[in-house]
């Protein structure tokens, strides 16, 4: 019997998953990748959380509302965050994140 | 959802997503994210939310990854396979990520909330369609009735009836993202 717990604990292990990735990882591009998964994760709680808790014996849908709000951000962040990503590579020749140390005191 | 599926669908979530965080090829690491997706978006079907699943595959497996190959084919990223680990990083990495599951596992195994399925907590249409009555539309009302879910009308219902506002801001925020990357990728003049 699959449980609102399974759910959450795929969650949690995607949202580590990513954590691992941005802290380990040097490659931006890479780092941006694990930080999508990071928001997938959240949404994967958010409507499981939305499915077992009932109103009027349908899910929450305030939960999916708050999904769809993320997802949304989550593609116009990418946006923002690739473009920055094509500027650093044209001053930098790169996109490992230790070329990037001007802000280094 | 047969118990099976949820564990083949968990599987290829996190083993593709395993694979984006070890992958040295960005491109290899590209492809197994949109597979991760893949396998989130039935987790969503799973949990009767097909609106979301959908979405899930058109905006972060479609659009999002085709950005990512796009940006990455187009700065023609050597793989790293030369370059070598930042060790204290690596470990450091694994072990938070190995520390919040363990956490996340000892909080959701501690939880009443948490032992909730779909056995005992099943959808209840019927007796929904006459609960929410007048307060929906008639075309949500009659779905209930029929017995099928309509997802993507109650998700739209509750966006326009109490999130208007909100999601106004949400268009604005594209709107200044659209022209933040104009601005971002207009080339600058070379100083003299």
């Amino acid at each position: 019997m699959i449980t609102l717990g399974h759910y959450l604990v795929v969650s949690g292990m995607l949202f580590a998953l990513g954590l691992a990735g941005v802290i380990a990882r040097r490659n931006i591009i890479i780092v941006y990748m694990c930080l999508e998964m990071m928001l997938s994760a959240a949404n994967l709680a958010l409507v499981g959380f939305s499915r077992f808790h009932l109103v009027n014996g349908l899910p929450d849908y305030t939960a999916q509302s708050l999904v769809f709000f993320t997802i949304t951000v989550a593609a116009a962040e990418v946006a923002v965050g690739l473009a920055i990503i094509v500027a650093l590579f044209r001053s930098k020749q790169s996109v490992d994140v230790e070329s990037v140390t001007k802000l280094q005191g | 959802m047969p118990p099976l599926l949820f564990y083949l669908f968990a599987l290829i979530t996190l083993g593709f997503g395993f694979m984006v965080v070890t992958g040295r090829n960005p491109v290899t690491c590209a492809l197994s994210l949109a597979a991760s997706f893949v396998g989130l978006a039935a987790l969503f079907l799973s949990l009767d939310a097909y609106f979301i699943g959908t979405v899930q595959i058109l905006v972060y497996a479609g659009a999002v990854m085709v950005l990512f190959l796009f940006i990455i084919m187009l700065l023609d990223i050597k793989s790293e396979e030369g370059k070598k680990l930042n060790l204290p990083a690596i470990v450091s990495g694994v072990l938070l990520a190995v520390l919040l599951s363990l956490q996340i596992i000892a909080v959701v195994s501690g939880t009443d909330i948490a032992k909730k399925s779909a056995e005992n907590t099943p959808l209840a249409l019927a007796e929904a369609a006459g609960k929410i009555g007048k307060a929906a539309l008639p075309t949500i009302t009659n779905d209930l009735e029929t017995g099928t879910l309509p997802d993507a009308k109650l998700i739209g219902f509750t966006l326009f009836d109490q999130y208007g506002f909100h999601l106004q801001v949400v268009g604005l925020l594209l709107l200044v993202g659209t022209i933040g990357v104009v601005v971002l990728s207009k080339r600058e003049r070379s100083a003299p």
